[in-house]
């Protein structure tokens, strides 16, 4: 007996005849003809009516149809909502289609481009590890040289910022590379996956030449938000405008449907960089948030682990309690890069107001500018890499793919 | 068979009727189903937001996407959804539902009880594709909580197949072409879906049986009153006909002639399909645009309409399309209600031409370009939809010589019906993940208590000496609870106020003030039971009780403040009865000391109430006496 099968059921007197759907409790589920699925505890009997027949449904392939002269987008797909659907064994959405199953849900890529897919690898969002961004890297990397006019990256919006801040350092690129998620699974009818995968390919073939995010710019199918890869952050749990841009204006908006693309902001032009890969990611970095009270062990514990790079997410301006000073200072002798940022995301730290900033400073500290923390991180590790560590320190706090802004504009600041 | 243009002249039984009913109620819980939201519905104006969506067609979870689904897709809708501060990021599709609201649960399975279903072991929750725009996400949650029950009626038991526990939908604002406007706070109320098994056999039974789940439903005293708080939909089928289910019947008493009106038109239906195979007629595939036809013509309705034209054959179908199925509606309508499916106005067809402004000439040049005989049928559409239109009439026209499609159709005021979309089929259910299953132990179900019926508490409280009349009134507002609340804090039947007052202040009273257009909503139970406590303590006379709760109305202060203000005002009560009697001293003489009686009514009315009615009487009494006195002396 298994999942799939018809069933008749009997229980209390009663029989239930329907299709048995896995269960994640002592219940056995099946799908009545109406639809509904129930459950019945203990039942006396289960008769298997029809084994489950195994129907191979052939793919359809519709590719052909897009014409030649179309400019080539490259969709990596790394798992995540905008490519999932519901999981019987756990209950749960999680991921399962691959690249080419997006354009079969959503035809209307077809008018922008024409596409090739590949899946990088397929993992919940998550799961994510510096070592798959490396993976994503070298992936986009070679579909650049193999002349993809743009590149999308699907991926789940948990950790998709981290992501996309990895690949803006070691990357440096000649056409669009857009990262793209979604807030509702895709096998939903109001889900924002294929508007937002829309608005991407718009951005893919337009002449941004950034890594950037592109999702939902409001709670409406209005318009999606181009965000620059490392000035981007999920500020929301749920809604599908989600993902801000924290200390910098997005780059542009694209319209829905019309797809008409409104600039924001200045950006790199396609082509004005040449493809360059970096991709050495130095794992032993750690972010730490302080907290009032907390004890500096942690920050021991890392430097006893032999960690080479130490971000903190910091009070206020960038601070830490004057008991963690010690600890810093014995870090920075033993030569880790200990870089501040602060919880407050927005705005820029600044250490020279107050005492403890001053002590902090003296003690080795590097200020972060207003890069996001997780932002810092991974360009710690991407510095650390590549660079030699007194090299690393000279660079933390100057830009490189846009994490720094120069000035800190009035209207960055735009939360409620 | 013939057709029948009379419903009188069915004969159901011999037709097979078959018919079956949903019924859908708004629960009263304290919060809707998915979120805490409170259960309130909010003027449009109110509105604090509003969100764009458009939808998808997903697929179900066996890999099938649902008809009814595609066909509301292939309509790209722009959704426009209006929130409140009384929605959330659930409504708006913004953040995964809560938990199953167990106080919705527990109501449902009380239903079921009396309903004597059995109840499943663990309540699985589903997502119902529906892509008209009524649920932001798409779909409509629902859950299977018990089956297999009945209820007893005229002509035997009638089985109960299904009690589910739903998510109510949006309610729709406006459709301005393309775009639909919505609102969300109706969306997420608790909905109880009751199912019976076709086991109604004529339109007066399915109306008795809809009768008497209402009155069930309703004496759980947990479920929302008001317009649009129950819908009936019907499922109607005669023999060879089509299972087809009717949705919208707002009123309870329309619902007998819904059901007759569709076996008719289900027989009508099948008349003509036999008419049809007799004259082995036959739906031709080719469209034939003749946009140029029409190039210079006069009618003011074809130029409105817009290009381009295009028209189909219906071969044999002469003078059949313009045949009465139902009351004003012919098969032509049928064929228009799909027409109007995907975006046009409505179509044209040579059984009805010329007309509209359309010219005999032009017909017969329309015939001659379409290769269409005498006896053929020709319609044709006209907008830029009219391709996705004409498929549509095509796809409907061939089923009419093969029987008739299983639809879902919308109930019309007149009780006849138009085609909303075809029957869902089962794919459209998958699960819902987000919702963890509730699992329903058997000594819940056990203990839940089964309510009185509203018959055995009218009766229970005529024993408290109301009229039968007002114990109706009592319950029928669901005042009947605050009723025997208040009568038993001021001393029970024997206490100081007598039980008809009380009911008489809960009902009549309120409604009379209604009437005269006072804002009751603002009367709330803790104002009621004050108010009938001050006239226990003698704080005030009962006649003073409409006065008061207009004050409340108006000022929606307490009771005590109100009443502490009118002790403030001095009333000079003996001046004012003087002054009554002296205005009514001829009445006063003729009728002697039987006046007290009708000027007793008078002076309270002046007063207001705010004296109590013995000391008024003997005053009254007192000065009544005095007058016929001084007269007599000055005799």
């Amino acid at each position: 007996m298994k999942s799939g099968d018809r069933v008749k059921v009997s229980s209390k007197g009663r029989t239930y005849e329907g299709v048995l759907m896995p269960s994640t409790t002592d219940c056995i589920v099946i799908k009545l003809d109406n639809g509904y699925n129930i459950g019945i505890k203990n039942p006396e009997e289960i008769i298997v009516l029809e084994e489950k027949s195994e129907k191979i449904t052939e793919k359809e392939e519709k590719f052909a149809i897009t014409e030649l002269t179309k400019p080539e987008i490259a969709i990596l797909s790394t798992g995540g909502t905008i490519a999932s659907k519901v999981d019987y064994r756990t209950g749960a959405v999680t991921s399962q289609f691959d690249a080419q199953d997006i354009l079969t849900e959503i035809p209307e890529l077809m008018e922008l481009a024409r596409f090739r897919a590949k899946l990088v690898y397929n993992i919940l969002s998550e799961n994510m590890k510096p070592e798959y961004w490396i993976k994503l890297a070298r992936a986009v990397y070679e579909e650049i040289e193999k002349e993809a006019y743009g590149i999308i990256i699907t991926h789940g919006t948990d950790t998709m910022t981290y992501s996309a801040a990895a690949i803006s350092f070691m990357l440096r690129t000649p056409v669009p590379i857009v990262f793209v998620g979604s807030q509702r699974s895709s096998d939903r009818p109001s889900s924002d996956s294929a508007m937002n995968a829309i608005c991407a390919s718009k951005v893919a073939v337009s002449d941004i030449g950034e890594v950037c995010v592109v999702m939902h710019g409001t709670s409406s199918d209005d318009y999606c938000l181009v965000h620059r890869g490392c000035k981007v952050r999920k500020m929301h749990t749920s809604r599908r405008d989600a993902f801000k841009s924290i200390n910098a204006h997005p780059i542009a908006l694209v319209r829905y449907p019309s797809l008409d693309i409104q600039k924001i902001s200045e950006y790199k032009k396609r082509g004005e960089e040449k493809l360059k890969i970096m991709d050495r990611l130095e794992d032993k970095c750690a972010l730490v948030k302080y907290t009032p009270g907390a004890e500096p062990d942690i920050i021991d514990f890392y430097v006893d682990k032999g960690y080479r790079g130490i971000v903190i997410e910091g009070t206020g301006l960038g601070h830490v309690g004057e008991h963690w000073i010690p600890s810093i200072k014995r870090a920075v002798e033993e030569d880790v890069v200990m870089v501040i940022t602060s919880q407050c995301l927005f705005g820029r730290v600044c250490d020279r107001v107050y005492d403890t900033g001053r002590d902090m400073l003296r003690a080795g500290v590097i200020e972060g500018e207003d890069m996001l923390p997780e932002v810092a991180l991974v360009k710690l590790m991407w510095l650390l890499g590549n660079y030699s560590t007194e090299e690393a320190k000279k660079l933390v706090n100057v830009n490189i793919a846009g994490e720094i802004s120069e000035r800190s504009l009035h209207d960055y600041y735009t939360i409620k | 068979m013939e057709f029948i243009k009379d419903p009188e002249e069915l004969d159901y039984n011999s037709l097979g009727l078959v018919a079956g009913l949903e019924i859908h109620q708004q629960l009263k819980t304290s919060h809707k189903l998915f979120c805490r939201c409170p259960l309130v519905l909010n003027p449009v104006e109110e509105s604090s937001y509003e969100l764009l969506r458009y939808l998808r067609a997903g697929k179900g979870e066996l890999g099938e996407t649902d008809v009814a689904a595609l066909t509301e897709v292939k309509k790209a809708k722009k959704h426009i959804y209006k929130g409140y501060d009384t929605t959330c990021l659930v409504e708006n599709d913004e953040e995964p539902p809560s938990v199953l609201n167990t106080e919705a649960l527990e109501l449902t399975l009380l239903i079921a009880k009396m309903l004597h279903s059995t109840p499943v072991d663990q309540v699985h929750t589903m997502r119902k594709t529906v892509v008209d725009g009524s649920n932001t996400t798409g779909f409509q949650r629902t859950a299977l909580v018990a089956m297999d029950g009945w209820i007893e009626s005229s002509m035997g038991r009638v089985g109960i197949e299904t009690i589910c526990l739903e998510e109510e939908a949006c309610q729709k604002v406006e459709e301005r072409g393309s775009e639909v406007v919505w609102s969300l706070d109706r969306l997420g109320i608790p909905l109880v879906e009751i199912c019976t098994s076709p086991d109604l056999k004529t339109p007066e039974h399915v109306k008795e049986v809809a009768l008497k789940i209402g009155m069930l439903l309703r004496s759980t005293r947990k479920v929302r009153r008001g317009i649009g708080t129950i819908r009936q939909d019907v499922n109607v089928s005669v023999r060879d006909g089509a299972r087809v289910e009717i949705k919208g019947v707002q009123e309870l008493g329309l619902i007998d002639r819904v059901v007759a009106y569709e076996a008719m038109r289900q027989h009508n239906l099948l008349v003509i399909r036999d008419i049809l195979r007799k004259r082995n007629a036959s739906v031709r595939d080719t469209i034939y645009d003749i946009t140029d036809v029409f190039s210079s013509t006069r009618s003011k309705v074809l130029k409105k309409a817009g290009k381009p034209i295009v028209a189909i054959v219906l071969e044999k179908f002469g003078g059949l399309v313009g045949c009465e199925i139902q009351p004003n509606r012919r098969f032509g309508s049928e064929l228009a209600d799909y027409a109007r499916s995907m975006g046009v106005g409505g179509i044209f067809h040579t059984d009805e031409l010329p007309s509209y402004g359309i010219t005999d000439e032009e017909v017969m040049r329309v015939r001659e370009r379409v290769d269409a005989g005498e006896e053929d049928c020709v319609v044709f559409v006209c907008g830029p939809r009219a391709y996705q239109a004409i498929e549509a009439v095509r796809e409907r026209a061939k089923h009419a010589i093969f029987g008739i499609p299983n639809e879902t159709r919308r109930a019309l005021p007149d009780g006849c019906t138009s085609y909303m979309r075809p029957l869902p089929g089962a794919a459209r259910m998958y699960p819902e993940t987000d919702v963890p299953p509730v699992d329903v132990d058997f000594e819940w179900f056990e203990s839940l208590e089964l309510p009185e019926t509203l018959e055995e508490r009218v009766e229970n409280l005529t024993s408290y000496g109301i009229s039968s009349e007002m114990a109706h009134q009592l319950v029928d507002s669901e005042m009947d609870d605050l009723f025997e609340e208040i009568l038993e804090e001021v001393g029970g039947v024997r206490g100081e106020v007598s039980s008809t007052v009380i009911a008489r202040t809960l009902t009549s009273t309120l409604s009379e003030l209604r009437r005269e257009g006072v804002d009751v909503a603002r009367i709330t139970h803790e104002h009621l039971r004050d108010v009938i406590k001050a006239v226990a303590n003698g704080m005030m006379a009962k006649e003073g009780i409409p006065e008061l709760l207009k004050k409340i109305a108006e000022t929606r202060a307490s009771v005590g403040e109100l009443l502490s203000e009118v002790r403030k005002e001095e009333v000079d009560v003996e001046g004012l009865i003087r002054k009554v009697v002296e205005e009514r001293k001829e009445f006063v003489l003729d009728r002697g000391e039987m006046a007290l009686g009708p000027l007793m009514g008078v002076v309270m009315k002046e007063l207001r109430g705010k004296v109590d009615g013995k000391v008024v009487s003997q005053i009254l009494k007192k000065v009544i006496e005095g007058t016929i006195e001084y007269a007599g002396k000055k005799r």
